[in-house]
């Protein structure tokens, strides 16, 4: 890890100032940004550590009916809030499905928004990379990539965002709320990321300076409260990033769908909202051969960027299967496997303690 | 722990004694090897490759003499010269090793420098400071990417291809033909702790804090690299955080470690980084192995033909033996085994729980299973149709086989009686598909060679030593239990010593042999010293014991004991104070008695039942339950030994699920070089386990009765996984591990 100069921000203007320099990163719960660093993924001249900033560490209910998680409140935190999981319970599932709870107890709201892909070119110096060498080229092209993106791709850069959370997301309609030098300012989650396009380093909507200090859930949110989960399948039960994973909401009004809402994650280079699939649910009955043709729309515009075609068949399946598990209605309690396929009851006895 | 474990009065074998170290691990109290912190210590960081062949044209070690913290930079400009080079390879259990000999490049991961620092972060920086060039050529990456050919030897010094009778004609014959090509992928070891080395030198004598399964070879291999003899290194290992196999041997990077606190002057700590594992200490090879088998009308073999490709380094000769199962475990009238390789820029492979019989059980199970539903029998019936009574490659009769009683245990504890033949057609209440699967275990039951020594006292206690060693398995407390067993002491009157090199040699903990080898030695020198306390006692007339010499004596609770009278006896310690002695001492060996060995067939067995659940839409799977039967001979520990079969079993969940090196096809670099890309399961990927120690006598295999528990559990575990995958969904995946897009 290179030498670098470490400044602990003891307010938000002096975090956006500090980190307008070149250089300069900030640093939250560190989970994904150490390692970057130890690995000479990244390396800043300076690190400007947010965990002492104020008033940035709450979840508030809004008087409208929101919900505004500030940057720095933890994911496990988050998750098990009682009022998060009873109005947001596929958000809170989505966060307990990532990484691990020692990751959790660290990783911060914003931190997770802001994580980098897990492509394994990405993370490899000795691979070319656009995202962290602009022009460079691009050696997961050709490479393997089975894990790669299967919309919104270029040429230039096939990675996946990783997050779950931003999944339910932008779900949700989060918008995320930004402190810049110009002031503040708000960019809905779903147009916080970039597709990569011509220019993958460059990931998110920020400037330079430009901090999150809050994600904020509009009223309209808890309204999936009753009918909502997060399915994710990978590649093993906890502590893997999704293969493919899917976010459904549906507002019911009498037997027929109001509304619905379908993200998916593992599929693209931001969390992916599928609003073809939306439409075609609105105003319709529920309905398990719907649900498929939802699925299918959504992966419509899809095409694999190499060895994973199979994501494409994947997530039009796990996104019929997600929307028939938000119609059966949330589970009374949080599944033991969080985001898992299976049920939790599959896993049997413990099997040696 | 359904079982009734059986109590022997008067013994400690056979009891399920919890680890004796168990309170030092858990509180950290136990010292590993990256624990000291000698006086002076300095710290240094491996440098590696990121090309896979060709020279390294460039480091800046300049830049990295410059970073603050850096004392030296060890290149093959100034690495300290070896006595030996290190490609020397005398015998074919040497290994050659990259250190810093030249600027040749021969693998992704080879060390190419070594940063030595006053920290640690000092020393990863400057390590990257070096920021080297290369002069490089394109990477042989995969089984197709050179010529195969036939090696000289695979394993340690088995023929590559084997026969017995006519395969062709049994092919030829036969009413029922499979072929049927499975491949495996390479696989890293992972243990917990990396390999670590903290060496100091004092003059010509070097000490050093390491992990390792083999402190004598180690020894022996340091003396010659370094030019001194073999007891002037003294190794202190007393605990491994897991060794698999990539400890057995001493590895380039622990040399480089002594070679950098040479260079300095000073003790020196290297620890490799979790992804510097992916290289210079060994790994599982990959394997294309093709079965071609033949059955009669009956549902019995006719031959049995397996050839196994596999990869080995460009400049090393370790070879997969994964052909090794299909010698003992069906009873194939014509029976052929085969291997070929080929020379990929890698690292050279090397042992890893299991090495062979992993891959090859894979395989071969999922053959065997494929060639009952041609016949149209339920795959424990074809087994028991094909069961070997005698070694199907030599005709020799097994020393112990209790591999009927273990089909016939486990099935009963699964269900097995109420599978349905045809696949696909269990469900559960949530509507996934469920299959079971069964595999054969074996492993063979070996012996290496290892020396103990055993002392009794005047105060009444005992000690026992040997350099043994304990990778996890329970060394510490099962040769304890054999050790206080042969003084005839309690537990606690019994000093045991082991994991240090200056104790005497214990050969490898390896090849499941070490309980079984290290066992015999220190029971022949419990023998030995009881035996010279006996000569003291009854060839004196003031002893109860006099004139006993042909009935012989016993010892027990620190007494020995008239055979033929028990009620005439004396303690250890008036024996010795009559004789005016402190202390008495005693040595044995232990090794394989090669006639025996010659004459019998020493296999371990099991028997593995496998139940998976599938999502049918999804293919995401799930194994839910694992029973595994195993004979091993005599049990020392059921504890310890319950633990070993759990390990292996969940070694083999995770060989048939998850387990795979996904290697760059163009830069041959390992891309998932780290724990949270390279899968391997967590507690929640984890079934019901449940295994059952049936009961095993084995008159011939050593003096003790013991064969090895730490292997067989791999084995069997992943086809019968593999073929509850089929049984769920009638997708037979013959490409481990098996991933859910294959049954999209």
């Amino acid at each position: 890890m290179n030498r670098f100069d470490y400044l602990r921000a003891g307010t938000v203007a002096e975090a956006v100032a500090a980190g307008a320099e070149a250089g300069t990163v900030f640093l939250a719960g560190g989970t994904n940004l150490v390692d970057l660093m130890k690995g000479g993924v990244v390396r800043p001249s300076r690190l400007v550590d947010l965990t002492r900033l104020p008033g940035l560490d709450r979840i508030e209910r809004l008087p409208d009916g929101g919900l505004r998680i500030g940057a720095l409140v933890r994911n496990a935190d988050l998750a098990h809030d009682p009022h998060v999981a009873a109005t947001y319970p596929a958000l809170a599932e989505a966060l307990l499905s990532g990484a691990s709870a020692q990751l959790r107890n660290a990783a911060t709201a914003a931190g997770n928004v802001l994580q980098r892909t897990r492509c394994a070119y990405f993370a490899d110096p000795a691979s070319a990379c656009n995202k962290r060498n602009p022009g460079a080229g691009c050696d997961a092209r050709g490479g393997e990539t089975r894990q790669h993106a299967v919309l919104g791709w270029s040429e230039r850069c096939i990675a996946t965002h990783p997050s779950d959370f931003c999944v339910a997301l932008a779900a949700l309609d989060a918008v995320v709320e930004i402190e810049g030098r110009g002031g503040r300012r708000e960019v809905a989650l779903d147009g916080f990321h970039r597709l990569p396009g011509e220019h993958p380093d460059r990931e998110t909507v920020l400037e330079p300076g430009d901090l999150i200090v809050a994600l904020r859930l509009p009223p309209e949110a808890a309204g999936f409260a009753a009918q909502s989960r997060y399915l994710k399948v990978r590649e093993r039960t906890s502590y893997a990033f999704a293969v493919v994973s899917v976010c459904a909401g549906l507002r019911v009004e009498g037997e027929r769908i109001a509304e619905a809402r379908i993200a998916l994650g593992g599929v693209a280079h931001k969390p992916w909202r599928a609003r073809e699939a939306e439409a075609l649910l609105a105003g319709a009955d529920i309905d398990p051969a719907l649900f498929r043709r939802a699925g299918e729309a959504a992966m419509a515009a899809a095409a694999p960027s190499g060895d994973n075609a199979h994501k494409i068949t994947l997530a039009a399946r796990l996104v019929a299967r997600t929307l028939a598990r938000a119609a059966e209605g949330r589970p009374s309690r949080l599944p033991a496997l969080p985001a898992s396929v299976f049920p939790a009851h599959i896993a049997g006895a413990p099997a040696h303690v | 722990m359904s079982e009734v474990v059986r109590v022997r009065h008067g013994s400690n074998t056979g009891q399920p004694l919890t680890r004796r170290e168990g309170r030092l691990k858990v509180t950290g109290a136990a010292r590993f090897a990256a624990d000291a912190h000698p006086e002076g210590l300095l710290h240094a960081v491996v440098a590696t490759s990121t090309a896979a062949r060709g020279r390294v044209a460039r480091l800046d070690v300049a830049a990295a003499e410059a970073h603050p913290g850096v004392v030296a930079v060890m290149t093959p400009q100034n690495a300290p010269a070896l006595a030996r080079h290190p490609d020397e390879k005398r015998e074919p259990f040497t290994f050659r090793l990259d250190l810093l000999q030249d600027d040749r490049v021969r693998y992704p991961g080879q060390p190419i420098a070594v940063v030595i620092a006053e920290t640690l972060e000092a020393a990863t920086e400057g390590a990257a400071l070096l920021a080297p060039a290369y002069e490089a050529e394109p990477a042989r990456v995969g089984l197709d990417a050179a010529a195969p050919f036939v090696p000289e030897a695979i394993g340690v010094g088995d023929p590559a291809a084997v026969s017995r009778g006519d395969v062709a004609a049994g092919l030829a014959q036969a009413a029922e033909r499979i072929e049927a090509t499975y491949e495996t992928p390479a696989q890293y070891h992972n243990a917990m702790e990396p390999h670590a080395v903290v060496a100091a030198w004092d003059g010509d004598a070097l000490t050093l804090d390491t992990p390792s399964q083999g402190m004598a070879i180690a020894q022996g291999r340091l003396a010659g690299l370094f030019g001194i003899a073999p007891d002037q290194i003294h190794i202190r290992s007393p605990f491994l955080g897991g060794g698999f196999g990539s400890k057995g041997l001493i590895s380039g990077p622990q040399v480089l470690g002594a070679m950098a606190a040479r260079l300095v002057g000073r003790p020196v700590k290297l620890v490799l980084r979790r992804e510097q594992m992916y290289g210079p200490v060994g790994h599982r090879a990959p394997t294309r192995q093709t079965l071609r088998l033949g059955a009669d009308s009956d549902g019995r073999l006719t031959a049995l033909d397996h050839h196994t490709l596999t990869a080995s380094s460009t400049f090393d000769d370790f070879f997969e033996p994964a052909g090794g199962v299909s010698h003992t475990l069906y009873a194939a009238p014509a029976l052929s085994t085969t291997h070929e390789a080929v020379r990929l820029d890698t690292g050279t492979p090397l042992f890893m729980r299991a090495p062979g019989e992993a891959s090859g059980s894979a395989a071969l199970e999922s053959a065997i299973d494929e060639l009952a539903l041609a016949c149209g029998l339920d795959p424990l019936e074809f087994r028991l149709r094909n069961y070997a009574d005698t070694e199907p490659l030599t005709g020799r009769p097994f020393s112990s086989k209790a591999l009927r009683a273990c089909y016939a245990q486990g099935a009963e504890r699964f269900g097995w009686r109420d599978r349905p033949l045809e696949p696909r057609r269990m469900r559960d209440a949530d509507g996934l598909l469920v299959g079971w699967g069964v595999g054969t275990a074996t492993f063979p039951a070996l012996m290496f060679q290892a020396e103990a020594r055993a002392v009794l006292r005047r105060d009444g206690g005992g000690a026992v030593e040997i350099g043994a060693h304990d990778m996890g398995q329970g060394a510490w407390t099962a040769l304890a239990q054999i050790a206080t067993d042969a003084l005839g002491l309690d537990l606690d009157a019994v000093e045991f010593r082991m994991g240090d090199s200056r104790l005497p040699n214990a050969g490898i903990a390896g090849g499941s042999a070490h309980t079984a080898t290290a066992g015999a030695a220190i029971h022949a020198a419990g023998s030995d010293v009881l035996a010279k306390l006996a000569a003291l006692a009854t060839g004196d007339e003031r002893s109860p014991l006099y004139g006993a010499g042909n009935a012989g004596v016993v010892a027990r609770g620190g007494r020995l004991l008239r055979r033929d009278d028990e009620s005439r006896g004396e303690a250890f310690t008036d024996i010795l104070a009559r004789a005016d002695l402190d202390s008495i001492e005693g040595r044995g060996t232990g090794a394989g008695d090669p006639g025996l060995r010659d004459s019998y067939a020493m296999h371990a067995h099991g028997a593995v039942f496998a139940e998976v659940k599938v999502d049918p839409d999804l293919g995401q799977i799930r194994c839910t339950r694992l029973v595994g039967a195993f004979a091993a001979g005599r049990i020392i520990n059921p504890r310890l030994v319950r633990s070993q079969y759990y390990g292996g079993m969940i070694w083999g969940v995770s060989f048939a699920l998850h387990e795979q090196a996904v290697t760059d096809p163009r830069s041959g670099r390992i891309m998932n070089a780290n724990l949270a890309e390279y899968h391997v399961p967590v507690n929640a990927d984890v079934p019901s386990l449940d295994a059952i120690l049936v009961e095993e006598e084995d008159p011939h295999v050593n003096a003790l009765g013991i064969k090895g528990v730490g292997e067989i559990g791999v084995t069997g575990t992943a086809g019968a996984i593999a073929n509850a995958v089929w049984h769920a969904t009638g997708v037979r995946v013959r490409q481990f591990p098996i991933t859910l897009d294959r049954l999209l």
